[in-house]
Order: C-alpha cells, then sequence, then structure tokens
C-alpha cells in the first residue's frame, strides 16, 4: 500500500522534490504541499481506494505523511472489514 | 473556558465606559483625520483591557473568549476603528496564550504585555504571496551570535506605528517551502519600520494601515514552537472572523439604532400615524437579526469545540468551511444593514453632521469584505467541498 500511496502522492501533492526519496514519515507540507494540493492527494486517494474519509479524519496531521495516510487508510478498511 | 460572571460583567461594563466616553465621542474626528484611535486605546490601555483575555496568573484579567467578543461588539457601537485595533490585538494574545506551551519567553512575555499593557500587531500579509496567508516569501534567517533576523515587504500593517511589538508570519527558515511557516513575536526595540505606503482609505481610517517593510533581530525563542498552520486553523482564523463579526454586528447595530431614532421623530411628529418609513426599518430589523444569529451561532460552535481536550474539532475542514462562512456571509450582511439604515434616514443619514448619520457605519463595514478577501475565501471553500463531508 505505501508504494501505491507514494503514486498518489508523487502524481498530486506536487511536492518541490522526489517524492521517490522521500521517507514515510517525512512532512508532506514542509516538502512543499499546499493545502489546496492536499484536498487533490485526498480525493485521489478516496477514488483509487475506493474509501470515503469522514469529516473528523479531513485534517492537516492526517495527512502529513505516507506513514500517517497509510494508518488513515488502515483504520478506515479495518473499520469496514469489521 | 469558565466565565466567572461578576469578573467578566465588570470588564464589559468597564470597556462599555470606554466606548461610551472615549470611542464616541472621537469616532468622527479618527475618521475624518484618519488618525489612530489613541484616546480609546489609551483608556483601555488604563483599565488593563490589553491583557483582558491572558490568565491571571500571567498577570491578566482571565476574562472569557465570549467576553472578548463581547467588549467588540460594545467598541463597534461606537467606533469600528477603536474596536478593530482592539480586536486585532486580542487575535495576537488569544493566539499565544492557546499556543505558548508553557514556553518560559512566551509566558514572561504575556506578563510584560500585562504589566505595561503592551499593544500587539499583526504582520501576516506579504508581497508576493497572492494575498494567501498559508504562504510566506520572508524567513527566519539564522544570524551571527544565535539571533535570527528577517525582512518583510508587508503591503498593511493595521496600527503598525502605534503597536508595541508585532506578531510576524515567516517561513521556518531561508531554505523552507512557502507554506512552512512559523510565527514570531518581535518586540519594538528589535524592529525596524520602513514605511512604504500612505493611508487614506474608504473606511476603517482609524486603523493607520500603510504598507513597510519590516526588519527585526529576534532570539530563537521568539518564534512559537506550534507550527503556524495549526495555529491558524485552531485559533488565528476562526478567532478573527469571530472578532471581527462582533464589531462588524457592533457597527450594524449603531446603524440600526439611529434608523429607529429617525423614525421615532417621524412618529412624534404625527401622533397616531405610524410613518411610511417605518415599514422599512421593521425590514432591516430582520436583516439585522439574521446577521445576529449567524455571529451568535459561530461563537457558540467555537467555544463549544475550543472546550473539547485536543481542539480537534477545530482542525477539520469542516470547522474551516464554518468559520470562512461566517466570514463571508457576516461581511457581506453588515454593509447590506448599514446601507438600508441610510434608505431609512435618508438625506439626513447621508449627511455626516446629524444624529442619523450612517455614512462613517457603511464606509467602515465596506472593508470587511476586503480583510482577507471574500473571492479567496470563496476559492478555498470550493477546493475543501470537493472533500468535506457533511458541512
Amino acid at each position: 500500500m505505501t508504494e501505491e500511496i507514494r503514486k498518489i502522492v508523487a502524481d498530486h501533492a506536487r511536492l518541490s522534490i522526489d517524492a521517490a526519496g522521500l521517507a514515510a514519515d517525512a512532512d508532506l507540507y514542509q516538502a512543499g504541499m499546499t493545502s489546496h494540493a492536499s484536498v487533490n492527494v485526498m480525493l485521489a486517494l478516496e477514488d483509487h481506494f475506493d474509501v470515503e474519509f469522514p469529516d473528523r479524519m479531513l485534517t492537516r496531521d492526517v495527512f502529513e505523511s505516507i506513514a500517517a495516510i497509510e494508518r488513515a487508510l488502515g483504520e478506515l478498511r479495518g473499520s469496514t472489514v469489521s | 473556558m469558565s466565565v466567572s460572571v461578576d469578573r467578566d460583567q465588570a470588564f464589559l461594563d468597564t470597556v462599555r465606559r470606554v466606548a461610551d466616553e472615549l470611542a464616541g465621542p472621537n469616532a468622527d474626528s479618527v475618521d475624518r483625520e484618519a488618525r489612530f484611535p489613541i484616546e480609546t486605546i489609551e483608556g483601555l490601555r488604563a483599565e488593563g483591557a490589553l491583557s483582558a483575555f491572558i490568565p491571571t496568573e500571567l498577570g491578566g484579567g482571565g476574562v472569557a473568549f465570549e467576553t472578548i467578543a463581547a467588549a467588540c461588539f460594545e467598541l463597534g457601537r461606537r467606533c469600528g476603528a477603536s474596536a478593530m485595533v482592539y480586536a486585532m490585538h486580542q487575535i495576537q494574545v488569544i493566539s499565544i496564550v492557546r499556543h505558548l506551551d508553557d514556553a518560559p519567553w512566551f509566558e514572561d512575555y504575556l506578563r510584560t504585555v500585562s504589566r505595561e499593557q503592551r499593544l500587539i500587531a499583526s504582520v501576516t500579509s506579504e508581497l508576493g504571496t497572492g494575498g494567501d496567508m498559508g504562504r510566506s516569501v520572508a524567513a527566519v534567517t539564522p544570524a551571527e551570535g544565535g539571533a535570527c533576523t528577517f525582512e518583510k515587504q508587508a503591503p498593511t500593517v493595521s496600527y503598525g506605528a502605534y503597536a508595541d511589538d508585532l506578531f510576524v508570519t515567516l517561513r521556518r527558515a531561508p531554505d523552507a517551502e512557502p507554506s512552512d511557516q512559523v510565527v514570531a513575536l518581535a518586540r519594538k526595540e528589535q524592529l525596524e519600520l520602513e514605511p512604504t505606503g500612505t493611508w487614506d482609505p474608504l473606511g476603517m481610517r482609524g486603523t493607520c494601515s500603510p504598507g513597510y517593510v519590516v526588519r527585526a533581530t529576534i532570539a530563537p525563542e521568539q518564534v512559537l514552537a506550534t507550527p503556524f498552520p495549526r495555529v491558524s486553523s485552531e485559533s488565528m482564523v476562526p478567532v478573527s472572523h469571530i472578532l471581527w463579526s462582533h464589531l462588524w454586528l457592533g457597527i450594524s447595530t449603531d446603524a440600526f439604532d439611529r434608523a429607529r431614532a429617525f423614525v421615532r421623530a417621524a412618529a412624534k411628529r404625527s401622533p397616531g400615524e405610524t410613518p411610511p418609513v417605518a415599514v422599512r426599518l421593521s425590514h432591516l430589523m430582520s436583516e439585522l437579526s439574521l446577521l445576529r444569529a449567524e455571529v451568535s451561532s459561530a461563537l457558540a460552535e467555537f467555544v463549544e469545540a475550543s472546550d473539547e481536550p485536543g481542539r480537534e474539532r477545530l482542525t477539520t475542514m469542516a470547522s474551516a468551511l464554518r468559520f470562512n462562512n461566517l466570514k463571508i456571509a457576516a461581511s457581506e450582511q453588515a454593509p447590506r444593514v448599514c446601507q438600508g439604515a441610510l434608505g431609512v434616514c435618508g438625506i439626513m443619514g447621508f449627511k455626516n453632521d446629524t444624529p442619523f448619520s450612517v455614512g462613517r457605519h457603511l464606509r467602515d463595514t465596506m472593508s470587511a469584505c476586503l480583510m482577507v478577501a471574500n473571492e479567496r475565501i470563496h476559492q478555498t471553500n470550493a477546493s475543501l467541498l470537493l472533500i468535506a463531508k457533511d458541512v
């Protein structure tokens, strides 16, 4: 899943650096992702993973790194299974 | 937030007195001469009102946020510019209080604000960012001896020449991205302000907000540890929109009161008949009550969300949309009410020297849609609406 997220980040976050070399816990905002770009990342994630982020998860922190996004997706998918 | 009824009531009574005795009587000259409302600010200083929100253990008044909002409303009823200066100062104080995280430098600073009643202005807008507060060009730059410097080109700094200290948004470091922002507090003796423009605007003339190049040398501790995006979404943006809306409501309420006084005077001249213009006043009342409802519901939601542990709700997109909507709605409704009051009072309202003059009210509230331009807020909302669910 990490690589799928990385691909989405590379395509939509408009980072000033190459997402391929980004650590999973690197701060995407510090890497140049604007709030506007983060919305596009969220939309692409919802589309790709066929999920909907509820409003409580639509915060800056949840999308601040690839690892944080992976945790959020894990939480969402876990809750749909149970 | 706990409200100590007696303390808060006493504070509000004091602000009301300053508004009636100092802000009101000087409002016309402040407006005409585009001069700083020094009488009001000195009056508030003398009463310790500049530190009203600072906790008592740091020497402040410890009053509740709701009471600060009510104070902005009361000042707005008498002088829009006085209210705006007070509101902007409170926005900086409240942002520091809510995000200081026990930092010793900021605790000491707040004690100094309480003791010396220092007035804080903000430097958030910047040339080269297209009006986007979420981006900075100027950066915290390491200098000799462990100090930091910065130089920021600010198109407007409200009451910059009269402020003791400045609250400034900056990039975290010279190599940081434009959106990687922090906020720093620079004291007057560390600052150099080079004026770059004049100040002769349509309204809110007493805020004295020309442009400046701001240069400063500060210590690293003067940069707030909490990243600016968090300070902004949890505090600075919602607090700004709530306090501004309260003072716009105050200005609109006074315009309505003047229209009502005009109708009453007309009624007294023809006893037994309801003057035709009274119907227009009724229309105006419904416009005013819409504004009042939006302002008070936003305040209640903010206070409730602020009381929750971690204040997580304030960091959601739904919350950003909520308080952006308050700004848009209130900034459009306030001049509408003032224009309605002008419609009631007619030429007596249009003239600047009658008890029913509402020209200043109308001009002051016309600044509302420009203070963070509504179209920019709509652009942000449009983007958030693509993803937010329950709005």
